[in-house]
């Protein structure tokens, strides 16, 4: 069988806020646009991969938050709506998405072999969280790949961000070999956001761009140090200093998204391509994209 | 219409353990079976409004209330899901929540309602609701718990439920949806296997429940910071319910407490407990934080324009304040026959005299809270000289309407004692009429004038409160 790959690892925030703005037929809220910045970096990653060929994408959403395990979705097909429990004025989107499910339990089985807690979830009732359906939706708006969706495994919150790492970068490495093995070329993203500290109060006008900003200078400091990390191929620099950032910026790498995708793609050391930031409602979101296509082993 | 009230609090687990698979272990049912007891209190308490505080609800924006009427869905547990789904269709009392969402506004809260279809109702406000009202016979009304929200916030979202339960006269029944120590084991467990996750968090919920079951619940609420740190794994929704539960049940320690059951969900501490106001005479607390009636921690973070310091000017304490210069203009009272002015009574906002004598009867002009001299306004004023809304005591003003009307009755040679008749005018009703009725009834109540109580628009001076009085005339010479 085929050797299976990576062709690219990302960094892809799901702020509902994105998928409001863009007013896709899907969603019921209408929006006057807002967050241009995050949108047109989301243009540049699809663009960046429009002519690469794979076949699905393996998703780590923060906002599907497990406390006993790790969690795979186990069906084949997922058919709801979705609607966002913090903004439900922005975020009422009626989903359908495909899984992979031969990739996902061998995704899950390399994990529980690893001693990782895991569970397949095979609840046809199951509403899929907006995280994951938000950084679906700007990814591939189109949906025509399917996906692997990974729960967030709350161990950060149980222990530390140094057990969270362990147990991320295991993970990653599991879901690593999986693709490898599996024959299948494979996008792996982390959904989630950088600093995390949020407005407590909503504009009258969600998208008027006048009100948005970082919530504060420290928070811009640390969005803008893991950004260079990220641009300079400075993977070990972002899980040595994971438990400082997670801890003073707040950042939704508490959910081990980020820490698992770097692991996926094998610390990279060569440069992330950074195709936009912005904040949404105070919060710092990056998106990048890790083209391992472009760097192989020999 | 009667003034509403608590009736009672029940502190209830939220794992759907105790609605799908309660046959699979013995505290699983034992739990279950308390919550069908705390079911049967309730419907027989003959409550009309259950409110759920559930902390499995995080909100950013604030505080949220569920206001669809009738929400229905299936929900199903994100750690959970083999144990089955749940579908529910409740009866939720949108007025009610309505009402709260205004008066949070009122308290200072930012919050909002919510009242779409397909809204995720939380795991634990789904498994009380259906176990606790199983035919949806009580109106309901849910709110979450706010990440960013501390003590101060919690009571006051509190507090202005209670201005909504006491204004629209409701039998109320308070529910928080929580566990105690949340610490669950992170590998699955066979059901025969679960007990609480480990010793130490044992014995605080037992502490916890000791305290509970002597009703000393503000004393549980002092002590959250404490408990969360302990025993609660650090998520973004703190040990915040007992804040709440507290701040509804008006800080008391003295509650008359039940524990109905305490068992492992999964290793979290899961209990029902039953808290009725009756006064139980267990006593004091140990110590007490402020007790908060307005929020004003809220910063203008949307504003870029503005830094931290020109918001912390932004917050406005209740403080006695004297009226900017662009009030109303003042003058000395009318002088005629047989009016009665004073000089230790605030001067007139127009042409007429602080009271008039009428054969045996005294008329006195509306009398506000403004002092004497100084112009200010006890409690402070209700808005400032832009007409921005400003935090207020109204248990200050109405002291200082009395106080005024006392100082007019004593330059007429009577007393507070020969008031027969008030109409009082009140500002904004929903806020005030509680802290204004108590201040009466410490005062004019033990005298015993008949009353009126309306509600208008405005004052001609920033207050909240104004009285036009009739009393007796002392006897003259």
């Amino acid at each position: 069988m085929t050797k299976g790959e990576i062709v690219a690892g990302c960094l892809a925030p799901h702020p509902p806020h994105l998928v409001y703005a863009e007013n896709p037929p899907q969603n019921e809220p209408v929006a006057e646009g807002g967050w241009e910045q995050l949108r047109w970096g989301y243009e540049r990653l699809r663009e960046s991969l429009a002519d690469v060929e794979y076949d699905a994408i393996v998703l780590l959403s923060p906002h599907w938050q497990t406390y006993v395990g790790t969690h795979f979705l186990g069906l084949p097909h997922f058919k709801n709506l979705s609607v966002d429990p913090v903004f439900p004025n922005l975020f009422r989107y009626h989903y359908e998405l495909d899984i992979d499910v031969e990739l996902s339990q061998q995704i899950h089985d390399r994990a529980a072999e690893a001693g990782l807690a895991t569970k397949m979830m095979n609840n046809p009732d199951f509403r899929v969280d907006y995280g994951t359906i938000t950084t679906g939706h700007m990814f591939n708006p189109g949906w025509d790949k399917p996906f692997v969706v990974i729960s967030s495994n709350r161990s950060r919150d149980y222990y530390s961000v140094e057990v969270m790492q362990e147990m991320m970068m295991e993970l990653g490495r599991v879901t690593r070999e999986a693709i490898l093995a599996s024959g299948k070329k494979v996008v792996v993203l982390a959904s989630n956001s950088l600093s995390h500290r949020h407005f407590t109060t909503e504009s009258a006008i969600p998208e008027d761009m006048s009100k948005e900003h970082i919530t504060s200078h420290a928070m811009h400091l640390w969005d803008m140090r893991m950004i260079e990390y990220f641009r300079t191929g400075q993977a070990q620099r972002i899980i040595d200093e994971m438990p400082e950032f997670t801890e003073q910026a707040i950042a939704e790498s508490d959910g081990g998204g980020l820490t698992w995708l770097l692991s996926t793609l094998d610390l990279p050391t060569y440069p992330g391509i950074l195709h936009g930031y912005g904040t949404i409602i105070g919060t710092g979101n990056a998106i990048v994209e890790w083209p391992a296509r472009n760097h192989k082993e020999a | 219409m009667r003034n509403g009230e608590l009736i009672g609090s029940y502190i209830v687990p939220v794992h759907p353990h105790t609605i799908l698979v309660p046959e699979q272990n013995e505290g699983w049912s034992r739990l279950r079976e308390a919550y069908d007891t705390a079911a049967q209190r309730i419907k027989d308490s003959g409550a009309d409004l259950l409110i759920i505080y559930s902390t499995t609800w995080p909100s950013i924006i604030g505080h949220q209330i569920i206001a669809d009427p009738n929400p229905e869905w299936v929900m199903v547990d994100h750690d959970f899901h083999d144990l089955g789904s749940i579908p529910y269709s409740f009866n939720i009392d949108e007025d009610f929540a309505h009402a709260w969402d205004k008066a949070n506004e009122k308290r200072g809260l930012k919050s909002r309602t919510v009242a779409y279809h397909g809204f995720p109702i939380d795991v634990g406000s789904v498994v009380a609701l259906k176990l606790l009202n199983p035919d949806n016979s009580i109106p309901a009304v849910i709110v979450s718990s706010n990440v960013y929200a501390n003590r101060s916030e919690t009571t006051v979202l509190a507090k202005a439920c209670m201005d909504v339960v006491k204004a629209t006269g409701r039998k109320a029944v308070a529910v928080t949806a929580m566990s105690l120590s949340n610490r669950m084991f992170t590998t699955p467990i066979e059901p025969k296997d679960d007990r609480i996750h480990s010793l130490k968090d044992d014995e605080w919920n037992r502490k916890i429940l000791e305290f509970l079951g002597e009703g000393r619940l503000e004393d549980v609420g002092q002590l959250s910071r404490t408990i969360h740190q302990q025993i609660r794994v650090n998520k973004v929704v703190a040990f915040k319910p007992m804040w709440w539960l507290s701040g509804m049940n008006q800080n008391r320690n003295n509650l008359t407490g039940e524990v109905l059951a305490y068992e492992a969900i999964h290793g979290a501490g899961g209990a029902v407990v039953h808290l009725d106001p009756t006064p139980s005479g267990t006593g004091d607390k140990e110590y007490d934080e402020d007790d908060v009636e307005y929020f004003a921690g809220e910063r203008n973070v949307l504003d870029a324009e503005h830094d931290v310091i020109v918001e912390a000017e932004s917050i406005t304490e209740p403080v006695s304040k004297a009226i900017e210069t662009n009030g109303p203009a003042l003058w000395e009272p009318t002088e005629s026959e047989d009016s009665v002015n004073s000089n230790a009574a605030p001067k007139p906002v127009g042409a007429y005299p602080h009271a008039r004598r009428v054969g045996d009867l005294l008329y006195l002009s509306g009398v506000g809270p403004r002092q004497p001299g100084t112009n200010s306004i006890p409690g402070g004023p209700i808005h400032d000289e832009n007409g921005n809304p400003l935090n207020y005591d109204i248990k200050a003003q109405t002291q200082a309407v009395i106080d005024n009307i006392t100082r007019i009755l004593e330059e007429a040679g009577g007393s507070l004692a020969d008031v027969l008749d008030v109409t009082s005018f009140l500002v904004d009703m929903d806020r005030d009429f509680q802290g204004y009725n108590e201040v009466w009834a410490e005062t004019l109540g033990q005298v015993g004038p008949t009353r009126t109580t309306l509600a208008i628009k405005a004052l001609p001076t920033p207050i909240a409160v104004e009285m036009k009085v009739i009393a007796k005339a002392p006897a003259t010479d």
